[in-house]
């Protein structure tokens, strides 16, 4: 009896731990779903704006704190934070669109996925020229308290992530769901060709979705800076490559997929360390994922003719 | 025409080479190779390198250039970035050794990447100190190939006495890189040490993850739940601050012990209050430092602003037995190769050489004999001696 508590424990402990994960990758697949959504292109370089937001995210929370810890409420910086470095971190969206994935729209899809990749590359290089190499440390927006209830430890901060990452996913939702311009968005993800000619401007949709998805994945920036505070260039190299697994894994497309799929890899990523040595934690969670997609390799949600078209 | 401006090409193509080791041949300076991570994962290790090795030309500049049989000659360091990776540290040797020609190089500073370099330096017959790595594999059958600190093997079974001696424990974790060959190494020697003291089975858990993970929470949650009494991380400065926090968010209560990669200056910076009260080895400690070791660290101090971690200490030992085995060896040739084979006989002949962070006199395997330091993080941040150990 006394076991079987103890392993509930530890199970729950566990799914807490791969809550707060799976909500990183959850958050920044989204980003990668819904440019291939409207673009049927995959934006390599999206880790690296959710590098670039995590910076955007650390200069204005280290600014904000210096000016206004003193009177204002720590909920409130928290929120100016989020909000503003949303707005700046959409314009790195739209900009890597207008710059890097606009001229080559007629191009070879292999192309725009160099081209992708490149970005990603100036980002981390132009990080480290402007920034040195040196690491930086994400002030605490908030103070961190741990709980303990019933033999499960969380923080206040892990609440915070999850809470959030589930917000801002109900709330894209939301906005493809309800809005015009989310609308256009799905038009255009069932006909590129045709929506246009109805008068939706691909070159309007198109810098919308990078810069909802950068917007979304500065947020997770802030998030992530709060749960692991070293912030280094090179940071969104492994998460943007795993939530681009995700997006794969969700259905190429699919935000609903995208964000289940980011759960599930938090999930299989603590799962299998729990169960097995930790050192062949990613050769089995990733071969678990290949085996997944071998009998479904559309994904969860992929509709039929998205596994026909490459890249 | 075309013949005419083809032979101009060969022509000057020619005179660059004649001239470059004709211009070398007359007038000679020594060059020094410096291998270190300016940028990568652990920058600051880089920066703590160049720092050091610009205190020392100094003091050559200083005394009008490094004197060598009577003869006085200039000095200059190459400073090459090795990225914190072991194939761009193998092409910085390479490029030293054959274009710039460098008589001695000191780094790299990680075993990752000093493992492989040393094959490189090996290889091409020059001397090349590493001044941090401490895996045995640097320096193992490998002639050419010197260490300024002591070896995993001695702090392993350092840290498990201390441990034992110190808190009384005889369950402990351990959690390291599996991808870099420090972290895996020294968590080894760690566990073998550890379970010779207190039986088989008495690291209750061992577990790893993968260079860049920022996640340990599964490997933690073992960890806790294993009902180990220490743990101990022989990680480097980016990731000791998230593993402590994480430790402490999951309710891990009892100490956590590092190895002397704790020992950088940006450590404590990046980790805050978290990390004040834990114990790792290392190689010297700032906090009540004596003689020519406080002399270094005021100097480093006031020109860099920051008192200077092992890593500055020990490429500058690294830095000054280079200059004791170029004067030993008595007379600069000019001839590359004869002169590299020169200072390293001279350097493996050394004999309780007074660095800053202990004596050393060279095993046959070219590592020094020294002893190590157990340091506290104080409850302002700094790195305090609080026991020492000697082989």
């Amino acid at each position: 009896m006394e076991s079987l508590i103890e392993l509930g424990q530890y199970i729950l402990q566990n799914l807490i731990n791969a809550l707060q994960r799976g909500s990183f990758y959850a958050v920044i697949s989204i980003g990668y779903s819904m440019v291939y959504g409207v673009l049927m292109l995959f934006n390599f370089a999206h880790g690296d704006i959710f590098m670039v937001g995590t910076y955007i995210g650390f200069g204005i929370a280290t600014l904000f704190l210096a000016l206004f810890a003193g009177f204002l409420p720590g909920p409130l910086i928290f929120l100016a934070t989020v909000i503003i470095t949303m707005f700046l971190a959409s314009w790195v969206g739209v900009f890597v669109e207008v710059a890097g994935y606009r001229p080559l729209r007629s191009a070879p899809r292999a192309s725009a996925a160099i081209t992708g990749l490149m970005i990603g590359i100036i980002f981390e290089t132009g990080i480290l020229i402007l920034l040195g190499a040196k690491r930086l440390s994400f002030p605490p927006l908030m103070k961190s308290i741990a709980y303990n209830i019933g033999g499960i430890y969380f923080t206040n901060v892990k609440v915070m992530i999850i809470v959030i990452s589930l917000l801002l996913m109900i709330a894209v939702h939301t906005f493809i769901q309800k809005t015009k311009w989310g609308m256009a968005m799905r038009a255009m993800s069932y006909d590129f060709l045709a929506v246009p000619l109805m008068g939706v401007s691909i070159n309007i949709i198109a810098p919308l979705t990078f810069a909802v998805g950068a917007g979304l994945a500065a947020v997770a920036g802030i998030l992530y800076g709060q749960a692991y505070p070293i912030l280094d260039p090179y940071m969104g190299v492994i998460i943007g490559w795993k939530a681009f697994v995700a997006a794969i894994l969700g259905g190429r497309g699919s935000i609903k997929g995208a964000a289940l799929a980011g759960y599930l890899i938090g999930f299989i990523e603590i799962f299998v360390a729990t169960i097995f040595p930790s050192t062949l934690r990613d050769l089995i969670a990733y071969s678990i994922i290949l085996l997944i997609l071998t009998f479904r390799p559309r994904g969860f949600f992929g509709m039929e003719h998205s596994t026909k078209l490459r890249l | 025409m075309k013949k005419i401006a083809c032979l101009v090409v060969v022509a000057f193509a020619f005179a660059m080479v004649f001239s470059t080791s004709a211009f070398s041949a007359r007038k000679t300076i020594i060059k020094i190779g410096i291998n270190a991570p300016m940028t990568g994962d652990i920058p600051k290790v880089g920066e703590g390198s160049k720092y050091a090795a610009m205190l020392w030309l100094e003091d050559i500049e200083k005394a009008g250039g490094l004197e060598v049989g009577g003869k006085k000659y200039e000095v200059e360091l190459v400073i090459e970035d090795n990225e914190s990776k072991a194939e761009s540290a193998v092409k910085a040797n390479m490029k030293m050794i054959t274009q710039d020609d460098v008589l001695a190089i000191v780094g790299p500073q990680s075993s990752k990447q000093a493992i492989p370099a040393g094959e490189v330096a090996n290889k091409y017959k020059t001397v090349m100190i590493s001044p941090w790595s401490t895996n045995p594999n640097t320096t193992l059958d490998r002639p050419f190939v010197f260490r300024g600190c002591f070896l995993d093997p001695f702090q392993g079974p350092v840290v498990a006495n201390f441990i034992t001696d110190e808190f009384g424990f005889t369950k402990a974790a351990v959690l390291y890189d599996v991808a870099s060959d420090y972290p895996k190494g020294l968590a080894e020697v760690f566990k073998a040490a550890w379970e010779k003291k207190h039986g088989t089975g008495s690291v209750v858990a061992y577990e790893s993850f993968t260079t860049k993970d920022t996640d340990f929470s599964s490997q933690l949650t073992k960890i806790v739940k294993s009902g180990a009494q220490v743990l101990f991380a022989p990680q480097y400065y980016n990731e000791v601050p998230l593993i402590v926090q994480q430790a402490k968010d999951l309710g891990w209560k009892g100490p956590i012990v590092g190895s002397d990669s704790w020992g950088s200056a940006e450590t404590v910076e990046l980790c805050g209050e978290a990390c004040y009260g834990l114990y790792f080895s290392s190689h010297y400690a700032a906090a009540g430092a004596k003689g020519a070791t406080k002399a270094f660290i005021d100097r480093y101090t006031d020109n860099y602003g920051y008192v200077p971690d092992d890593v500055a200490a020990l490429t500058w030992d690294a830095l000054r037995l280079t200059q004791q085995a170029i004067q030993d060896a008595g007379k600069i040739t000019g001839k590359i190769e004869k002169d590299r084979t020169a200072v390293k006989d001279a350097l493996a002949n050394i004999k309780n050489f007074a660095g800053i962070t202990g004596n050393m006199t060279f095993t046959k395997e070219g590592d020094p004999i020294k002893c190590a330091v157990i340091v506290k993080i104080n409850d302002s941040g700094e790195y305090e001696f609080y026991k020492s150990s000697c082989p």
